[in-house]
């Protein structure tokens, strides 16, 4: 077992064996600020697809930032299993300085992959996000949907086996948004990835997890878990994807309502 | 499955053909045209005012001398070697103290933008001195250094150090603080993050930073060169321009003044601002020139 990181007892540490990403009372506060995490306990099995879903301010992202080791939880502990996450943000956030390719190719360096292999593996994943054409444009030369699945190749140069997104797909519009659920669901089969994918959009979240796990907002808690079982491909628009989401949300708005002040 | 991924391939390449944003601007030639002709026609336009006040003689002719008086003192300081002698001798010493002002301004610059405590103390004190003209040190440096190269090339570096350094400040402040997270989760810590993240996302402001420099160099280089003039310290524009007004030859002065315009105009026509479009362009940047 290697300690990442050590203060407090506390922090991420990676694992070999059990669940892919064990999250434990994990309790977060800004300073003196309101708790944002209240004692989250997660466990994601290896190669499962885990949608975290909740209002605003139910700290979403906060957790991803604790489980990629951005951020140190007050209290509580996080165990990945088998090295650093990688993650990728709602902004694609694509260094526009570089070309995709290079783009790619920095998050490879930056692991210290040599020159020859760099290129190599760059192509590869450049060819499994069906971009291969487009490695030599720069970032203002691609649509928004292509700049996220150049963002998605450098996650995944990050060669690990577990990705987390944090709304990765909040800002494209609905149809490229469709095209990427489905590309995103084809490439977690081919490299068999755990993801843990925070969203708001409630479909999305069926439409894409082997289950959905709803938190509370304010502090956020786990309230409910939903295991999807309904077998890939899904099409978003189906009745059963439309059915399980209507429960979730239905819960979901009675968690909100608690906030209103009307009991 | 096979045929679902083909479809998917498809679909995503017809996506990615509209989604892509064409780029069809002008030409290069007809860009290079656009941006031409207006400030020629201008140019122009001012110098025929110019010679319709010679020729109406609003002014007297020893103040003001014709276009072509100017044209031909230009000619005769060119014959006699004195112009080429004094623009070498300029250039030479605005690229050198230009050089040594983009070693210290961005060194000072990462300082002020980097560490915490020297931003709060210094970085004020560096917005101020860029408010200062430099040509106000030229006394001071004339007492300290005598009329010796040192007395230029400090009067330079007051100059150009605070707008590079300033530059680089403002860069590393436009950084996005997302940049940095990608960074971290990326694995750049340390050097690696300064050489692959910050330095390059803080280049445009510091590009900008160096334009200004050059420009703060050569007039930092002028003011000195007038003001500083003994024949240890050789000839350069500025003292060129100084000796015509002691020979009371209104047309050397004006050729001086032009040649100085010129040479600065074209140092950031050729160097500068092909710079800064280079950068600002590949990062998408700069909209299609109309």
């Amino acid at each position: 077992m290697t300690v990442l990181q050590g203060r407090e007892g506390a922090g991420v540490q990676v694992v070999d064996g059990g669940p892919a990403v064990a999250v434990r009372g994990l309790t977060k506060r800004f300073g003196a600020g309101p708790v944002v995490l209240e004692d989250v306990s997660l466990e994601v099995a290896e190669g499962e697809f885990l949608c975290l879903l909740g209002a605003s301010g139910c700290g979403k992202s906060t957790l991803l930032s604790l489980v990629a080791d951005l951020d140190q939880p007050t209290a509580g502990s996080v165990e990945v299993r088998g090295g650093k996450p990688s993650l990728m943000f709602q902004e694609p956030a694509l260094f526009p300085w570089l070309t995709a390719r290079e783009n790619v190719e920095l998050a490879l360096r930056l692991r210290g992959v040599g020159r020859a292999e760099r290129r190599a593996r760059a192509d590869e994943l450049l060819e499994l996000v069906r971009l291969a054409d487009a490695g030599r444009k720069r970032v203002h030369e691609l649509s928004g949907g292509m700049r996220q699945r150049i963002a998605l190749a450098r996650a995944l140069a990050q060669d690990s086996r577990v990705l987390l997104m944090d709304e990765p797909f909040a800002a494209l519009d609905a149809i490229t948004r469709d095209v990427l659920h489905d590309e995103l669901v084809r490439i977690r089969e081919a490299q068999d990835l755990t993801v843990v994918f925070v969203t708001h959009n409630v479909r999305e979240a069926v439409r894409l997890g082997d289950r959905v796990v709803l938190l509370s907002s304010r502090p956020g808690r786990v309230v409910k878990e939903y295991p999807v079982g309904i077998g890939q491909p899904r099409r978003i628009e189906s009745p059963e994807v439309a059915a399980l989401a209507l429960a979730i949300t239905d819960d979901l708005r009675a968690e909100i309502r608690r906030h209103g002040g009307h009991s | 499955m096979t045929t679902q991924t083909d479809e998917l391939a498809s679909l995503e390449a017809g996506l990615d053909a509209l989604g892509t944003p064409e780029v069809t601007g002008p030409s290069r030639a007809r860009q290079v045209w656009s941006a031409t002709w207006p400030p020629t026609l201008f140019v122009l336009l001012l110098v025929a005012v110019w010679q319709a006040v010679y020729t109406a003689e609003v002014v007297e002719a020893y103040r003001l001398p014709s276009p072509l008086d100017t044209l031909a003192a230009l000619g005769d300081q060119w014959e006699s070697g004195d112009l080429r002698e004094a623009t070498w001798n300029s250039v030479s010493r605005g690229a050198l103290g230009f050089a040594a002002s983009l070693l210290i301004g961005t060194a000072l610059g990462l300082l002020v933008g980097r560490v915490r405590p020297v931003r709060r103390a210094v970085g004020p004190v560096l917005s101020g001195l860029q408010s200062l003209p430099s040509v106000a040190w030229v006394p001071a440096a004339i007492l300290w250094f005598g009329t010796d190269s040192a007395t230029i090339y400090f009067v330079v570096l007051m100059g150009a150090v605070p707008s590079i350094a300033n530059g680089m400040v403002s860069g590393l402040d436009q950084v996005p603080p997302l940049f940095l997270r990608v960074g971290r989760v990326l694995g750049a810590r340390g050097l690696a993050s300064a050489r692959h993240v910050l330095l390059p996302a803080a280049l445009p402001g510091y590009v900008g930073g160096l334009r200004q420099g050059w420009a703060f160099s050569w007039r930092s280089l002028m003011a000195a060169e007038l003001i500083a003039r003994t024949p240890e310290l050789g000839l350069g524009v500025g003292q060129l321009l100084d000796l015509s007004r002691q020979n009371a030859d209104i047309a050397g002065v004006i050729a001086g003044v032009l040649t100085i315009l010129v040479i600065g105009v074209v140092v950031e026509l050729c160097l500068f601002a092909p710079l800064e479009r280079r950068v600002l362009r590949r990062r998408g940047l700069l909209a299609a020139v109309s």
